[in-house]
C-alpha cells in the first residue's frame, strides 16, 4: 500500500529561528544552513576555511543557541549530578566550569558536556543533545532536586579566537583579562546579568557568552561592534569541526554515537576507547556505570581512539586502517580526518582495535578527482601529544592585541 | 561498640526466619525493628482496650520445612488443628463450603467439577511448590547449577505429561474468570474459588496475566495446617532469641551505612533514629526495596537504571482491614461457629465492580470481603469470652480520591459493616471498638511502600527473575555485602517465610 499523506504538515519540522537569527541571516550570503536541535545553524557563513582562519588567527563568533542547557538546583543537585557523570562534581568551585561524560549502568557514553557550577546548589549542565529524559531518570530518588530546560530561554555565543579577549576588553567587560580557563564571571549587560565563562571547543583562547533571549541582539551588536578592528566573523559548523579536531576534541557522530541512541550491541563507545581515562574517577564517589568501566579498565578497551599523523596530503575521511601495507587486517576506521593548516600535518583521529597499536598501522584512503576514483595506501604514525595546543590558550592574562 | 556478623533490618515474619537460620550456622545476629513489636504486618496489636489483632490473619501455605528446620514446635507452635474451611456466604443461609477437595453445599454436577478442578490444580500446585523455595537464576551467562535449577522447571513440567503440560501453559495466564466458568455455574463458588487468584494484587476477576499463578502459589500449602498469625510470630521470635539472636524493637533504621572502596560500594552497618550507628560484616533488609534502596540506602549509591526500575514498581496497596471488637461471639445465619474463612462475595462480577471503582480512586460500592474470628482458635486476642472480627476488604486503592480523609474512612466502614450484618444480623450491636487499616494507613503504621500485601505486586513482570528487578532477584544486590530477605523478594508475599528461607541460604553461601 502506497501512503500519501495529501494533507501532511511538515511546518514543525522548519528549523526554528535562533535567538541571533537577524544578524545571522545578515551574514549568512549563501544561505548554507543545517540545523542543531531544530534550531537554524549555519554551516558556514562565508566560506569554512576562511572562517577557520579567523579562528586561529583573529577571532570568530559561533552561535551555541542550539545547545541544550540545563539548570539543576536544590540541596540535592551536587549529589544527583555527582552520581551521573564520571568526573567529580564535589571537587569544583563556584563559579568553575568542568568538562564531564555520563554512561549507562553498563559504562557506555550517553554524552559529553560541560557543567557550570553557579552556586552551591546550582548547576548549568551544557551538551549537544536533548537529555531531559536521562536527566529525569537520573534525578529519581533524589528528593530535593529541580531541573529546568533553558535551552530556550538563554542565548549563547561563543567568541574564540587570538583576539577575543582584546574584544571583551573592548566591549568593556573589566578585568575579563585575569579570567582563568574554565571559570565563569558576570557583567552587567542592559541592566541585566551577561555570564561569561573562559571555554570553548576550538582548543584556542575562547569565552562563551551567555545571556537571557531577549537581549541576544544587544549583545551580538556590542560583540561585533567591539570586534570590526579585530577580524571577527562569524563561523560555522564545517570550521567548527575543522578546529576541534586539531584540539583532539570529541563530536557525536564522528568519535562516538550516543549509547541511548545506538542499535546494534556495543555500536556506541567507552571513555576508555575514547582515549578520556584521565575522565573517570574511581576514587570519587559512586557513579553511573563504575562497575561497568572498572572492570574494562583493567581488561583495556578494545578499541582505542587513536591520533594518526599520516603520510601524504589526502585527508583520511572515512578511511580503513590496516596492520600491514597489503592491507591484510582490518583493524579500525578513521572517524574524523583532514589536512591542519595550522599543524601543517595529514591528521585523523581513528578507533584502533587496542592490539594492534604497538604495530604498523596503514590507512586506505579513498578520494576523488574530477570524478575519477582513487585510493592510496598512506603510512601513519600515531602521535602522543594533542596535535595543536598553543600556550597562548592557557596563559592569564592572555596576550593582548 | 557491638559488631555483628549479620544485621537484619525490620522484624517481619520473614526477617525472623532468615534470623533463625543465620543464627543456627552460629552466625550472630541483630535484628532492628522500628516497631515496638516483632511481626511486621503479621504483628499483634490492640486496636481497642484488652482487644488485639495482626493484619495478616492466617498463614495457610506456610512450609512444613521451616517449621521442622526451626523446630518450631519446640517454641510453641501448635500444629494441631486443620487446614481452615472456606465459607461462601449465601443470604439464604446455603453456603458453599470448601474444606480441602470437598465441596458442598452446590449441586452434583458442581461437585464433580470441583474435584476434575482440584486435581488439576493440586497437580501444578505441587510441581511448582518446591520453586518457591529455591533461587531463580538470573537470564544469561549461567553456571551449570543455575541452569540445573532451570533444568528441573522444566523436568517436573514435563512429568506432568503431554494433556496436563498443554493445559498448564494453557491456564497459568488465563483471567480467574474464564477459568472459573470452564468449569463452573455455581456464582458463589465461582468467587469463592476465585478469591485467593487475587487478593492482595491489582487485579480483577477479568484481568490477563498472572493471577492463576498466585492461586497456585498459595494452594502449594494446601495439605498443611492453617496457622494462627501471632502465634507463628512469637514462635519465630522465641525460637530466635533462644539461639541468641538480638533483638531491638522501637529502633528505626536511617540510614543503611556504606563505605566506598576502590572495588565496590560495601554496606558495613546501620544508622539509627537515634543516631547510633551499629556495625556488621552483612546487613539484611526486609523492608521493601523501595524503601530499602531509595530511603535506607540512597540512589546515589546505584545505577540509574536499577533505580529507574525500583521506583517503577507497582506497589499501590488495595486490601483495607477492618477490625472489631465484639463482646460476644458473632453468629452468622445458617452457620452453626463462624470458624473458617468466610467470605463474602457473592459473584465475580461483583469483585470486578469493587476494582472498576478502585481504578478510579473510588471506594467500592459493594465492598468484597474475606472475614475471620481468631480469637476462636487464639482467644488470648480478647478479653475472655469476646471476640475479634478481622475483614480483608477490595478494593481499595490506596491513590483514594478523598485521599481517605475522615468521611471516606466513615463511610467504608459503614459499608463494610452493613454488608456483615446482612449474613450476620444483630452483629452491630455487639461491637465495642473497631479499627480501620486503608493502605495509606499500612503504609505508615507498618512501614511498608504503598502498604502493599507483597510489598510489590505479584505480577509476571515483577516475579521470578525479575523480582523485585534484575540485579537484585537473588537476594544480594548491587551492593556488597546487602541483601534482600522481604515479600519483595522472590517468591512473594504472603506468611510464608519463604523469603526469608531463600535469603539465608544466599547470604550463608
Ligand atoms: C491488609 C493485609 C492483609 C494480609 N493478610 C494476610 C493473610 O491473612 N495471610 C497471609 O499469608 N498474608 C497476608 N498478608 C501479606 C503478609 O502480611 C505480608 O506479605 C508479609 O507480612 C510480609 O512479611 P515480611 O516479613 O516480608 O514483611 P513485613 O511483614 O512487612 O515486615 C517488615 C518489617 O520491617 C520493618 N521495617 C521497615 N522499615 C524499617 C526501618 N527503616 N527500620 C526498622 N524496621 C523497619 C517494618 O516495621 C516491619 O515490621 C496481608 C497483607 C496485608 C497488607
Amino acid at each position: 500500500m502506497i501512503v500519501t499523506m495529501t494533507n501532511a504538515d511538515f511546518s514543525t519540522e522548519k528549523p526554528r529561528p535562533s535567538h541571533f537569527q537577524p544578524r545571522l541571516d545578515e551574514r549568512n550570503i549563501h544561505d548554507a544552513w543545517s540545523s542543531w536541535n531544530g534550531y537554524k545553524l549555519a554551516e558556514y557563513y562565508f566560506e569554512a576555511e576562511y572562517e577557520y582562519f579567523c579562528i586561529r588567527n583573529t577571532c570568530g563568533t559561533y552561535d551555541i543557541c542550539p545547545m541544550q542547557k540545563y539548570l539543576i538546583s536544590g540541596p540535592d543537585a551536587e549529589k544527583m549530578l555527582n552520581r551521573m557523570v564520571t568526573r567529580d562534581v564535589t571537587k569544583m568551585r563556584n563559579n568553575r566550569v568542568s568538562y564531564v561524560l555520563w554512561c549507562t549502568d553498563e559504562g557506555r557514553l550517553i554524552d559529553d558536556g560541560t557543567i557550570f557550577r553557579l552556586a552551591d546548589d546550582s548547576f548549568l549542565l551544557t551538551c549537544g543533545s536533548p537529555s531531559t529524559a536521562w536527566l529525569k531518570k537520573s534525578s529519581l530518588g533524589f528528593d530535593n532536586v529541580t531541573i529546568n530546560d533553558r535551552s530556550d530561554e538563554l542565548a549563547a555565543l561563543s567568541l574564540q579566537g587570538p583576539t577575543s579577549c582584546a574584544v571583551l576588553k573592548r566591549m568593556g567587560l573589566k578585568g575579563i583579562e585575569q579570567a582563568k580557563p574554565f571559570t565563569i564571571h558576570h557583567f552587567d549587560f542592559f541592566g541585566d546579568s551577561l555570564m561569561v565563562s573562559r571555554t570553548g571547543f576550538t582548543g584556542g583562547l575562547g569565552y562563551e557568552l551567555w545571556i537571557k533571549a531577549e537581549l541576544a541582539l544587544e549583545l551580538w551588536d556590542a560583540v561585533y561592534e567591539a570586534g570590526a578592528d579585530y577580524g571577527i566573523h562569524p563561523f560555522g559548523e564545517q570550521a567548527t569541526n575543522m578546529a576541534r579536531l586539531e584540539a583532539g576534541f570529541i563530536m557525536p557522530g564522528y568519535e562516538f554515537n550516543e549509547a541511548l541512541k545506538t542499535v546494534h550491541f556495543e555500536h556506541d563507545q567507552t571513555p576508555f576507547e575514547l582515549n578520556l581515562d584521565w575522565m573517570v574517577d574511581f576514587k570519587k564517589p559512586h557513579f553511573n556505570g563504575r562497575a561497568a568501566l572498572l572492570e574494562e579498565s583493567r581488561r583495556g578497551p578494545r578499541y582505542t581512539l587513536t591520533k594518526l599523523d599520516i603520510e601524504g596530503n589526502k585527508p583520511a575521511e572515512g578511511a580503513f586502517i590496516y596492520d600491514s601495507q597489503d592491507c591484510s587486517r582490518h583493524i579500525g576506521y578513521v572517524t574524523s580526518g583532514m589536512w591542519s593548516p595550522v599543524v601543517k600535518a595529514n591528521i585523523a583521529l581513528a578507533m584502533i582495535e587496542t592490539p594492534y597499536l604497538k604495530g604498523e598501522l596503514w590507512a586506505e584512503i579513498n578520494y576523488e578527482k574530477e570524478l575519477r576514483h582513487y585510493s592510496k595506501i598512506a603510512r601513519c604514525s600515531v602521535k602522543e601529544e594533542p596535535f595543536w595546543a598553543p600556550d597562548y590558550a592557557k596563559v592569564t592574562p592572555p596576550r593582548d592585541y | 561498640m557491638a559488631h555483628y556478623d549479620t544485621i537484619i533490618i525490620g522484624a517481619g515474619h520473614n526477617s525472623l526466619v532468615c534470623a533463625n537460620y543465620l543464627a543456627l550456622k552460629k552466625k550472630n545476629v541483630l535484628v532492628v525493628e522500628a516497631a515496638e513489636v516483632c511481626g511486621g504486618l503479621g504483628a499483634r496489636h490492640e486496636f481497642h482496650d484488652g482487644f488485639h489483632a495482626s493484619v495478616a490473619h492466617q498463614a495457610s501455605h506456610f512450609p512444613q520445612k521451616i517449621i521442622r528446620d526451626l523446630r518450631l514446635a519446640e517454641h510453641g507452635l501448635s500444629l494441631s488443628g486443620d487446614h481452615k474451611a472456606c465459607i461462601g456466604l449465601n443470604r439464604d443461609g446455603d453456603h458453599v463450603i470448601l474444606q480441602g477437595n470437598k465441596v458442598s453445599g452446590v449441586p452434583d454436577n458442581e461437585v464433580d467439577a470441583y474435584k476434575r478442578y482440584h486435581r488439576l490444580m493440586k497437580r501444578y500446585a505441587d510441581m511448582l511448590a518446591p520453586f518457591w523455595l529455591k533461587t531463580v537464576p538470573p537470564i544469561g551467562n549461567n553456571s551449570l547449577p543455575e541452569m540445573m535449577a532451570f533444568a528441573e522447571l522444566g523436568l517436573r513440567i514435563r512429568l506432568l505429561g503431554k494433556e496436563d503440560m498443554r493445559e498448564f501453559f494453557r491456564m497459568i495466564t488465563l483471567p480467574v474468570y474464564d477459568l472459573m466458568d470452564e468449569y463452573f455455574s455455581h456464582p458463589l463458588l465461582k468467587s469463592l474459588l476465585g478469591w485467593d487468584a487475587l487478593i492482595g494484587t491489582k487485579q480483577a476477576p477479568r484481568s490477563p496475566n498472572n493471577s492463576v499463578l498466585q492461586l497456585l502459589y498459595r494452594m502449594a500449602g494446601d495439605s498443611h495446617v492453617t496457622l494462627d498469625v501471632p502465634t507463628l510470630i512469637d514462635a519465630l521470635q522465641r525460637a530466635a532469641v533462644s539461639r541468641g539472636v538480638d533483638i531491638r524493637t522501637n529502633s528505626r533504621v536511617c540510614d543503611i551505612v556504606v563505605e566506598q572502596n576502590s572495588e565496590t560500594v560495601k554496606a558495613t552497618g546501620v544508622r539509627l533514629e537515634s543516631g547510633e550507628v551499629v556495625t556488621a560484616e552483612q546487613v539484611v533488609s526486609s523492608a521493601d526495596p523501595k524503601m530499602t534502596f531509595l530511603k535506607l540506602l540512597g540512589a546515589e549509591h546505584l545505577e540509574i537504571e536499577f533505580t529507574n526500575r525500583i521506583t517503577r514498581i507497582r506497589d499501590d496497596g488495595l486490601v483495607s482491614k477492618l477490625h472489631l471488637a465484639l463482646n460476644d461471639q458473632p453468629s452468622f445465619s445458617g452457620l452453626s461457629s463462624p470458624a473458617g474463612r468466610l467470605f463474602i462475595a457473592p459473584n465475580l462480577e461483583m469483585i470486578e465492580c469493587a476494582f472498576d471503582h478502585a481504578k478510579y480512586g473510588e471506594s467500592p460500592v459493594d465492598p468484597v470481603m474475606e472475614i475471620t474470628i481468631p480469637t476462636l482458635e487464639n482467644p488470648g486476642l480478647a478479653p475472655e469470652g469476646q471476640h475479634v472480627l478481622s475483614a480483608h476488604v477490595m478494593y481499595t486503592p490506596r491513590k483514594h480520591k478523598s485521599e481517605w480523609d475522615e468521611s471516606a474512612r466513615a463511610e467504608l466502614t459503614t459499608k463494610i459493616i452493613d454488608a456483615i450484618e446482612v449474613y450476620a444480623p444483630g452483629i452491630r450491636s455487639l461491637i465495642v471498638g473497631q479499627e480501620l487499616l486503608t493502605p495509606v494507613d499500612l503504609e505508615s503504621r507498618f512501614n511498608t511502600s504503598g502498604g502493599h500485601w507483597h510489598h510489590g505486586d505479584f505480577a509476571l513482570d515483577q516475579l521470578l527473575m525479575m523480582r523485585p528487578t534484575h540485579g537484585a532477584a537473588q537476594y544480594s544486590t548491587p551492593i556488597s555485602g546487602l541483601y534482600l530477605c522481604g515479600a519483595g523478594t522472590h517468591p512473594a508475599g504472603d506468611i510464608t517465610g519463604m523469603p526469608g528461607h531463600n535469603a539465608a541460604r544466599e547470604i550463608l553461601s
